[in-house]
């Protein structure tokens, strides 16, 4: 599958695998990911999935070190061959001029997935699967009531009824599309289609930390109190961001995720911090 | 051994070299703003470049010393006495136990960076110990300080300083500070500039832009000419980084800073050069601007020249300290 690479900072490039918000892409972003993970590439510093990009930051001076004066030339190479599985060696280096070199005027890129994008780099043939594909993590929701104040808003919305809404959104597999917002907040992909609901006209200053939440196409999880405009549907116990551990987050970009409704009792419980 | 914040000033936080690396956990880098000025306070005081520091905004706070230290106060222009007496900014000051360090108000740029021997010893969090006050994330749960916080010191080193005389030196703040708004940033070409008209984007490299009084850590948010796109664009969430120009429909500019999100759904307009992040720090509310389009070799050039001038200043400090 094709990817553009684009220059984003002098120690940054985006991958780019579409424009839309699509598991299919998406799916192809973190195989990527994957990938140039496991490659271990010298100097790469970030990694960061979205829906469509992959953004990947690099420490330039290691490269410039190396390769000399035109570090995102040989990283954009480098990524190239890793993603495409080509041997380095056979990595050539023919992406001078199309970048942000001196006189070199940003083009309109060929591949049509980055049509919009000045200075893309044109690049191809990306193994689609993902190896070590992670288990689900099931996330215990308490739907309704106090924890998720807009499941009858929601209801209302899909001419359902609250305990539909629940065993709807408890019947979907879930994919962590990206990490972002907040330390830990997941963009769940995956919702189903009747629980799509346009965002509230006016957002919330405090969203209570654990929050489950549906912001039109998507679903997430508030990992902290802060300030959103999704439909609160339930709450979860669980502690999805703690800095002090490692990992310090539950979820990572393309975990598969699962919910599990609990009452009111086991979320209490499962509130007090384990001995 | 602890140095007391006496009164907070009005927005100040501990800053070091970021926590990089954790982008793809929603978590940005934060650290210092003005990152050669923080180095160079860090190598005023023999501390290494990623020691941390205080970093200071527009107001600066009170300090009460518990133990005797070495203090060096970089960046923007700032009013600096030591139990009354005036003192310079640019070089290793020596402050006895029970003093108090006064820090003023700024009266041209917007960031000031106060070093301490040894650094200040708070507990990390993921590897860095810059306070992320968007993130509530850092020490003191990412909040920026208050009266009372008390803030230990590497003792261990801070014993060592020997030299408690005046240096009869003091840097040459000029490379590493300018209130001048003539100069231009330069601005790298964003993806989606070549969607702009052919008016908004010459009005972005020929107007002036002012920061707006809501700019912060995470942004600087720029009024202007409104800039307009030849068509509407249908954009999904991406990864964004410190540098980045967004452009909002508002068609007001935000230039994002350490803080900023790690992902957003506005197009880019372009990016800052991280040559010139430290001038973008140093922008206070009410404060003009301007862009000039830049190549990217054109911006390494000026990064590799620029780091090649940091690291000789570096040395050339640490070869005066140990005289």
């Amino acid at each position: 599958m094709d990817f553009a690479i684009e220059p984003v900072a002098e120690d940054t490039v985006l991958l780019r695998f579409g424009d839309a918000i699509d598991a299919n892409i998406n799916a192809r972003v973190h195989a990527a990911a994957h990938t140039l993970r496991t490659a271990n590439l010298a100097g790469i510093i970030d990694i960061a999935p979205a829906y469509a990009t992959l953004l990947v930051r690099f420490d330039p001076a290691v490269w410039l070190d190396t390769v000399g004066a035109r570090p995102l030339e040989h990283i954009a190479t480098s990524i190239r061959s890793v993603v495409a599985g080509l041997p380095l060696s056979q990595a050539d280096a023919s992406l001078g001029g199309r970048g942000w070199g001196k006189g070199a005027k940003p083009s309109q890129a060929a591949d049509a997935g980055c049509a919009r994008s000045a200075g893309c780099f044109a690049v191809s043939s990306l193994p689609s699967h993902r190896p070590g594909k992670p288990a689900c993590v099931v996330i215990p929701v308490c739907y309704g009531g106090e924890y998720g104040p807009d499941l009858d808003a929601i209801a209302a919305h899909a001419r359902l009824a609250p305990d539909d809404i629940v065993a709807r959104h408890g019947a979907s597999d879930y994919t962590v599309a990206m990490l972002g917002f907040a330390p830990g907040f997941p963009y769940l992909l995956g919702l189903d289609p009747v629980l799509h609901m346009p965002r509230r006209a006016n957002p919330r200053t405090r969203v209570p930390a654990g929050s489950v939440a549906i912001g039109g196409a998507q679903t997430g999880i508030y990992p902290r109190e802060l300030p959103g405009g999704w439909h609160l549907i339930g709450r979860t116990p669980l502690a999805l961001f703690t800095p002090r551990r490692e990992p310090p987050c539950v979820l990572a970009p393309g975990d598969r995720v699962c919910f599990r409704a609990i009452d009111a009792d086991e979320f209490t419980r499962l509130s007090k911090p384990s001995a | 051994m602890t140095i007391e914040v006496v009164k907070p000033g009005l927005l100040t936080t501990l800053q070091d070299a970021g926590r990089p690396g954790l982008a793809h956990l929603g978590i940005g880098r934060a650290g210092a703003f003005d990152a050669p000025a923080l180095r160079i306070a860090n190598a005023l005081c023999g501390n290494p470049r990623e020691a941390c520091a205080l970093e200071i905004t527009l107001l600066g706070p009170s300090l009460c010393l518990r133990i005797d230290a070495c203090i060096a106060v970089t960046g923007a222009p700032i009013p600096f006495h030591v139990d009354g007496v005036a003192q310079p900014m640019w070089v290793p000051v020596h402050a006895p136990a029970g003093a108090t360090v006064a820090l003023g108000a700024m009266r041209t740029g917007c960031r000031s960076y106060i070093a301490v021997r040894g650094g200040f010893d708070v507990a990390p969090a993921l590897g860095s110990r810059s306070m992320d006050v968007n993130a509530s994330l850092g020490p003191f749960g990412g909040r920026p300080l208050r009266a009372g916080d008390e803030l230990p010191i590497a003792t261990k080193t801070a014993t060592s300083a020997t030299a408690h005389a005046m240096p009869n030196w003091r840097l040459d703040p000029r490379p590493w500070f300018s209130a001048s708004q003539n100069d231009s940033l330069r601005l790298l070409p964003g993806s989606h500039l070549d969607n702009l008209t052919d008016t908004s984007r010459k009005s972005l490299f020929s107007n002036q832009f002012k920061v707006q009084a809501d700019s912060n850590r995470v942004g600087l948010r720029l009024s202007g000419p409104r800039l307009e796109w030849n068509a509407s664009l249908e954009m999904v969430s991406e990864g964004c980084v410190p540098g980045l120009l967004q452009l909002p429909p508002s068609g007001q500019p935000i230039a994002f800073g350490p803080e900023c999100p790690v992902s957003g759904g506005y197009p880019r307009i372009g990016q800052v050069a991280a040559v010139d992040m430290p001038r973008l720090a140093q922008l206070r509310p009410g404060d003009a601007l301007r862009f000039q389009p830049c190549t990217l070799d054109e911006a390494l050039d000026a990064l590799r020249e620029r780091e090649r001038a940091m690291t000789a200043i570096e040395s050339g400090i640490a070869a005066r300290l140990s005289e």
